[in-house]
């Protein structure tokens, strides 16, 4: 079995974030995996352990400059084989359609390599928190989606899912090559182990350019997004708070200040 | 352009529609400062919901008629929802299609705009044409936990746009119109995805659903697992209840706002017992008007309160509560 898991390096969320121009500023120094990326990574290890003894990889990528490996190293820790970066200024600023078409071609090229049973990714980026990457891979690959997932279970090449859909809980299931998508109730991921450790610091991460994967510039990046950020400004400081200090007429305080706000 | 026509999704998760729910109230509401509405549903709307379409302006409502190969637990895949929304934007050559920011209408609205080639911005707050009223459309959009406030534009006719409840306040037309029903056949293939199971969750009658609400009520650790005074201030003031992730994962309660749970952004937010950790914030920072209830006076949820008690939470709460009802009942009697 073989199965891609899909990285996000992210700022960390208290970090200083910023627009410039437009785009995106932050310090590329403070961040991490994607927290639900290892949820994602977690599934993957557990699927190929539950498999008969034969040949299993897990394969990480990413999209992403250099200091994502720092993501990439982390899910070696948990005990990913092999990492890969896609890397190319081309990429840059491209939109979750450009993201899409970069990640649909890795896993593309992979498939070329030797066949991918499946795709999996964290249910959202903490960054963007747009949750829509994982829908528009599976339609760019033409694979069915089980996006969401709070249980995955594997059985004759179907996978199943549960999960908890905006106002129904539901049971899915769909024939593999899939694209599946996990919350953070799905499984607690693993710690990272001593050895794996060790050997992560040593393990090279492989990097793939846009032409490697035979994307067109234009379908990607700044250069294709259909979205343009032309404003951008931080939220104005809220009014000063007012802080009452309970004495017995704190609950009666809070009353006012709603009613006298309309807010009842 | 000649007048724009606005798409919007009537979200509803079965064959006949009986209440049109307030969010797609509100993406009326914004849909009609762009130009004609019409709407787009996979049920039969009701006489009730048609009457209430039409208070909203709205003249024409598109029936998607689904081959009956495809079941009716299926309505709400992702695919099938994409190809009755595609097909609908291109029946109606729409300039702006509007879909309600759950879970399904991000994912449905995404794969509509892939399939379109348009632009698709999700989570969107606020809509409007350039300066002369003309394309492209700008898109307003709280970012980075609701500490910036951006405005993107999509060139792209038609433009996909996800909106968040509570993002407008619901109004009725000025001139009511009469809706009228037109079908409109999809084709669909047979999803890869089979539906084993599919469980409509119980809604607490009168009470609005914590993604929809205009006011939220939310309990944290402070709440040593005591949901009552909570409870109480939420039926006060009519709001639903959430709670943190700890809380969730102490079994407490069952719903919790945050990063990866419900993101709320109400016009009013209170929270009891919640210290305000990063992963709660993300999910409600965005709120116009916040209010806490904490006993520890470094909370860091004040720092982003507008109002806020320094108290037990179980004294506050049912002194509110009871001041609200007075004051209610006396608006009744007056």
């Amino acid at each position: 079995m073989r199965i891609v898991v899909l990285l996000k390096y992210v700022p960390d969320i208290t970090s200083d974030r910023r627009f410039e121009d437009g785009r995106v500023v932050r310090d590329p120094a403070v961040g991490s995996l994607n927290e639900l990326d290892e949820n994602a990574v977690e599934a993957a290890l557990q699927l190929i352990e539950a498999q008969p003894e034969g040949e299993h990889e897990v394969v990480a990528v990413t999209v992403a400059p250099a200091t994502a490996d720092i993501a990439v190293r982390k899910a070696y820790q948990m005990g990913v084989q092999r990492g890969i970066r896609v890397t190319d200024d081309a990429l840059a600023g491209s939109d979750y359609f450009g993201t899409t078409a970069a990640l649909a071609a890795a896993v593309r090229r992979l498939g070329d390599e030797q066949p991918v049973d499946l795709v999996i990714t964290g249910m959202a980026a903490l960054d963007g928190l747009g949750s829509v990457v994982p829908a528009l891979l599976a339609e760019e690959l033409g694979w069915p989606q089980l996006t969401l997932a709070k249980t995955v279970a594997l059985d004759d090449g179907a996978l199943t899912i549960t999960r908890e859909a905006d106002d129904a809980y539901e049971t899915l299931s769909a024939p593999l090559p899939a694209v599946l998508s996990v919350t953070d109730t799905a499984n607690s991921p693993r710690y990272p182990n001593f050895k794996l450790i060790m050997a992560a610091r040593s393990k090279a991460v492989e990097e793939w350019s846009a032409a490697d994967l035979g994307l067109d510039p234009a379908d990607v990046g700044i250069a294709a997004a259909r979205t343009v950020t032309v404003e951008a400004a931080p939220r104005p400081p809220r009014p000063e708070l007012q802080l009452v200090v309970d004495k017995g007429e704190g609950g009666t305080a809070l009353a006012e200040f709603l009613i006298r706000n309309d807010l009842v | 352009m000649t007048r724009p026509t606005v798409l919007v999704l009537l979200d509803s998760p079965a064959r006949s529609v009986e209440e049109v729910r307030p969010a797609v109230l509100e993406l009326i509401t914004l849909g009609r400062t762009l130009g004609r509405v019409d709407v787009v549903t996979l049920g039969a709307p009701s006489v009730e919901v048609l009457a209430t379409l039409g208070a909203y302006g709205v003249e024409l409502v598109h029936q998607a008629q689904l081959p009956t190969s495809v079941p009716e637990q299926s309505y709400r895949l992702t695919s099938v929802l994409a190809s009755v929304l595609t097909t609908a934007v291109r029946r109606n050559d729409a300039d702006v299609l509007l879909v309600p920011s759950s879970f399904a209408g991000k994912e449905a609205a995404a794969v509509t705009a892939a399939r379109l080639g348009a632009g698709l911005v999700v989570d969107a707050a606020s809509l409007s044409w350039g300066g002369d009223g003309a394309a492209p459309l700008r898109i307003g959009k709280r970012v980075f936990g609701g500490t910036w406030d951006t405005v993107s534009t999509v060139a792209s006719d038609p433009a996909v746009v996800t909106i968040r409840a509570n993002a407008v306040v619901a109004e009725p037309a000025e001139v009511a119109t009469s809706a009228t029903v037109e079908p409109l056949p999809v084709e669909v293939h047979a999803p890869q995805v089979t539906v084993v199971e599919r469980t409509l969750k119980a809604r607490t009658i009168g009470r609005p659903t914590l993604e929809e609400a205009a006011v939220v009520v939310a309990g944290g650790r402070g709440t040593n697992g005591d949901f009552g005074p909570v409870n109480e201030l939420a039926e006060a003031l009519g709001a639903a209840v959430g709670a943190t992730r700890d809380v969730v994962f102490e079994g407490w309660f069952d719903r919790y706002i945050g990063q990866t749970g419900v993101t709320v952004a109400p016009r009013l937010y209170v929270g009891a017992g919640i210290s305000g950790a990063p992963h709660h914030r993300g999910g409600m920072q965005a709120s116009q008007v916040v209010v806490a209830v904490n006993n520890d006076p470094e909370a860091p949820i004040f720092e982003i309160s507008d109002f806020a008690v320094v108290g037990d939470l179980a004294d506050v709460l049912p002194q509110a509560a009871a001041v609200i009802r007075a004051h209610k009942e006396s608006q009744q009697a007056g």
